[in-house]
């Protein structure tokens, strides 16, 4: 066989997941916190103050990155459902479900920071305005695929299930992304640009891009984990699982 | 130092962010382990459970 697909072969398979996966956490955690870190001492002390915002607008450097997030665990859990729902994986349905609840999470906080960013600039919390809206569907969208997933008994048709609903849900990416450009909204264009010269000082960009690449790894680290779990509970009667089980059950 | 915490007259807004921030991922960097916690132990319950029924029946 192809040494690529015998690749994906085994790392399909959970229990080697399982093992390659707590090999890995431990390094991913300490490049979110380590990262984390630098990008919160460059965003908070080395970064100058916006000339108009002050330092209000230092909640750029946790608002961003966790939009960013919203929208790329969103993809993430889009494209594992697909593969789940095609070729029927176990390991993308765990993968699927398993970052819904980041997602939300990322989501839940990009929403509120964002808040709190808009009562000082805007003079209100919130507004029912393109972007704000369009980011509280996407809110609703991860709720309702975790709420799926728990409403269904069987663990693999609840995945299935909820995968569809995800998928489905994908028509609101783009909605979020070119929401500021489609329509009138008081929430600002995109200032960090892929293609193109970014509308940012360099002292603001750097933590900002750090702190993009500390919560990639903050998902990266948190979905191990809890697929790491979810595959023990899904594979409870076999071998691999009882082993596990047994022998952390001799530690107290 | 106090001219850092005051955030320029911002403080109400900028740090009640970063604490959200941080607790939200902390939350959801402790979760697995919780869950990871209940799901062994129950695993564990079912297999005594079912170690204990089966010396039962050998007579």
């Amino acid at each position: 066989m192809n040494p690529l697909v015998l690749w994906f072969h085994k790392m399909g398979s959970p229990p080697t997941f399982y093992r390659v996966a707590g090999r890995l956490l431990p390094w991913c955690w300490a490049l979110s916190v380590g990262l984390a870190a630098v990008a919160l001492y460059g965003g908070l002390v080395l970064a100058p103050s916006d000339y108009q915002q002050g330092d209000a607008f230092r909640i750029i450097f946790i608002h961003v990155p966790s939009a960013w997030m919203s929208l790329f665990i969103y993809a993430f859990m889009a494209v594992n459902g697909f593969i789940a729902l095609v070729w029927r994986i176990k390991l993308s349905e765990t993968l699927a479900m398993a970052s819904a609840p980041i997602g939300a999470t990322f989501t839940l906080i990009c929403l509120v920071t964002g808040s709190l960013w808009g009562k000082p600039m805007w003079g209100t919390w919130w507004t029912w305005d393109a972007r704000l809206t369009s980011e509280l569907v996407l809110l609703f969208l991860y709720l309702g695929v975790i709420g799926l997933y728990h409403a269904i008994e069987d663990r693999r048709q609840a995945a299935r299930a909820a995968s569809f609903l995800a998928l489905v849900g994908v028509i609101n990416l783009p909605i979020v992304h070119y929401s500021v450009n489609w329509w009138n909204t008081l929430h600002q264009g995109t200032t960090v640009k892929l293609i193109g010269p970014s509308l940012i000082d360099s002292r603001m960009l750097w933590p900002l891009l750090t702190m993009a690449v500390a919560t990639k790894f903050h998902f990266l680290a948190s979905l191990l984990g809890r697929a790491r779990v979810d595959l023990i509970e899904l594979e409870g009667g076999k071998e691999w699982a009882r082993a596990i089980a047994l022998g952390e059950g001799a530690r107290p | 130092m106090n001219e850092f915490f005051a955030m320029g007259g911002y403080a109400i807004y900028v740090w009640p962010a970063y604490a959200v921030f941080v607790v939200a991922l902390l939350a959801d960097a402790l979760a697995p382990l919780l869950r990871r916690r209940r799901v062994l132990a129950e695993l564990r319950g079912r297999l005594l459970r079912q170690q204990t029924r089966d010396e039962g029946t050998t007579p």
